[in-house]
């Protein structure tokens, strides 16, 4: 009965370290959390930070962060649906598709620290846009592309090979059957795997912090020309992110409510990759059943 | 007459709907070609400029290579500057090393439980712990780290806390997911007959675990460690935050140390570009990206290995 013994055991070990991950994970958001969430405010989400006094918001870096992250949707989405395409329905195997694999690849690999330092290289200095939203922008699409890729790819991979053969059927073009009868049988894979890759992009900070820098000009949320310096929605601004603005207060925050700041802003940070998570999920649900159950009733 | 009119119509209609697909494909396949260019532009030109600027510590500056990498002292500064950077190197990889020996065995239990123990409600179950695991970012991690693993290392251990121990730590909640999901791919992509012969041969559930389960998927379960260690080596800020930042070699788990991409953090800021501090910077971002390379290099070869 030894080998029964070894065997409950064994099930007994798996199960607690099986429970002891779901038991980080729930304390890690409840502390995050518990600590976070009693500093969070209006006033906090909304007004400018200080740097030595206590009572400073996080406004900017917030507003930052989603605009950085429209910017780097706006031209990561369509760069990485094109290459998806290309290697899901023409990349005909052989060495060049290879390579092309073996370059996703390796760019999802790539440390952000190490994009970062390209960025600053070749954004920042050599085309000269300065540390800007621009720059963290291109920054992120190098960082977020290969991911873009794969997502694309899979999802036309998971297409029904007889949706596009009727389409040759039809006497149409590569190209029509590929925007007109897989795209839109892709496009929820597509949304939800881009919702969950904001995600990622929201959270980064080793990639902006030379690239869209550490720092934010004073804003006026009543100047909406683009071209003005002190307006938000000016591109070629200096604009700290909320994750970067984390990692700088905890590193040299020198307000008396540093911790409280920093918590508050973890919280909001997670509450807002939470969400896209929900979206996602809720999302890729929803456009299922559309597809299947309820076309099939009308 | 109208008859004809119709039939040249038609021909007409054909021949420029003919046109017309050749254009579309034209369209499309530039645009295709535009978007997978600019990928490899990309990667290529990351790939020269970090080289060109990484060599320059030995092209330009003469600091020589054995001086680099197996050099103790790190003081780029100083009146007789010197570039050692042997404790960086040596922290990246002891943390690396550290973070992966925490996380494959809790990664492949969790794995475990998933596919083989209770397949159902276990899966249900772990695989949101698991997305929302890698959905946070990495200065979150950092800054629980700091504020719940360092006072907690501090109390129980001698130190201050911050170090190599609470560095590995944070790492390897954050590499668990990256393992945990490739080693449930690998598990669950096993075929049914191997477990259910050794369960027909009297085998218990452990013995199948052991002797059937681990062996077959070994590669593949590898292939996720290392991928997670590819991810912990380029970590830079949740690191940062917690490893104390001490540019010498770590004699004990409490002790504070650097890694690579720590000292690049806090170093990039406040150098010139050009200045010797710099390149030596610069070459350590090239290592890094070497190292990148050999981490995919050797998941293909782990790969190349499953597929027989």
């Amino acid at each position: 009965m030894k080998a029964k013994t070894a065997d409950k055991i064994a099930t007994f070990v798996i199960v607690t370290l099986a429970l002891l991950i779901v038991a980080v994970l729930a304390g890690l958001l409840g502390y995050i959390l518990f600590r976070g969430v009693s500093h969070i405010s209006w006033d906090f989400l909304t007004s400018a930070p200080r740097k030595i006094r206590a009572g400073g918001g996080i406004g900017p870096q917030l507003f930052n962060s989603l605009f950085l992250l429209v910017l780097t949707l706006l031209i990561t989405v369509p760069l990485g649906i094109g290459a998806g395409i290309y290697m899901a329905e023409y990349a005909r195997p052989g060495r060049i598709t290879g390579f092309i694999r073996l370059i996703v690849e390796v760019l999802s690999s790539f440390p952000s620290i190490v994009v970062g330092l390209f960025g600053l290289l070749l954004i920042v200095n050599i085309f000269g846009l300065g540390f800007s939203l621009v720059s963290g922008a291109l920054a992120l699409t190098v960082f977020n592309l290969p991911l873009m890729v794969r997502i694309t790819e899979q999802a036309f991979r998971s297409v029904p090979s007889q949706q596009k053969e009727a389409g040759f059927a039809l006497g149409l073009s590569k190209w029509k059957i590929v925007t007109t009868v897989l795209f839109p049988v892709a496009l929820p894979a597509i949304i939800t795997g881009t919702i969950l890759s904001a995600g990622r992009v929201f959270g980064e900070a080793a990639a902006l912090m030379f690239t869209a820098g550490m720092s934010s000009p004073r804003l006026d949320f009543g100047n909406w020309n683009p071209l003005s310096p002190s307006s938000p929605l000016n591109p070629f601004r200096p604009a700290e992110t909320l994750a970067v603005h984390i990692w700088k207060i905890n590193s040299e925050g020198l307000a008396p409510d540093a911790a409280e700041i920093a918590a508050g802003a973890s919280a909001v940070l997670v509450i807002t990759v939470l969400i896209f998570n929900l979206v996602a999920r809720y999302f890729g649900r929803l456009i299922y059943r559309k597809l299947t159950a309820s076309r099939r009733m009308n | 007459m109208r008859v004809q009119n119709n039939e040249t119509m038609r021909v007409q209609s054909s021949k420029s709907r003919i046109e017309k697909h050749h254009i579309e494909d034209l369209v499309g396949r530039s645009y295709m070609s535009f978007c997978v260019l600019l990928l490899i532009v990309s990667i290529v030109s990351m790939v020269y400029f970090v080289t060109s600027r990484g060599i320059s510590t030995f092209a330009i500056d003469k600091v020589s290579i054995s001086d680099f990498f197996f050099g103790t002292t790190w003081s780029p500064e100083g009146d007789h500057p010197s570039f050692g950077a042997l404790p960086f190197i040596a922290g990246s990889f002891i943390t690396t090393l550290l973070a992966a020996l925490i996380a494959s065995p809790l990664s492949i239990c969790a794995a475990l439980f998933m596919t083989e123990i209770v397949p159902g409600w276990g899966k249900k179950l772990l695989q949101p712990v698991i997305e929302l695991l890698s959905g946070i970012p990495s200065v979150v991690y950092g800054f629980v780290g700091l504020s719940v693993i360092v006072p907690f290392l501090r109390n129980v251990f001698p130190g201050q806390g911050i170090g190599v121990a609470a560095g590995a730590l944070v790492l390897s909640v954050m590499i668990l997911p990256t393992i945990t999901s490739v080693a449930v791919d690998a598990l669950s992509t096993l075929p049914r007959n191997l477990k259910e012969s050794s369960f027909a041969l009297g085998a218990t559930r452990w013995q199948t675990i052991a002797r059937v389960i681990i062996p077959t998927t070994l590669p593949a379960i590898m292939t996720g460690v290392v991928l997670g260690m590819a991810r912990a080596f380029g970590e830079a800020l949740a690191v940062q935050m917690v490893i104390g930042n001490a540019p010498f070699i770590p004699t004990s788990l409490f002790e504070s140390a650097s890694t690579l991409t720590s000292v690049i953090t806090l170093g990039m800021g406040n150098t010139t570009m050009g200045s010797p501090h710099n390149n030596a910077l610069w070459s350590m971002a090239l290592v890094l990206m070497l190292m990148t390379f050999l981490f995919v290099f050797v998941v293909r070869m782990l790969e190349k290995r499953r597929s027989i």
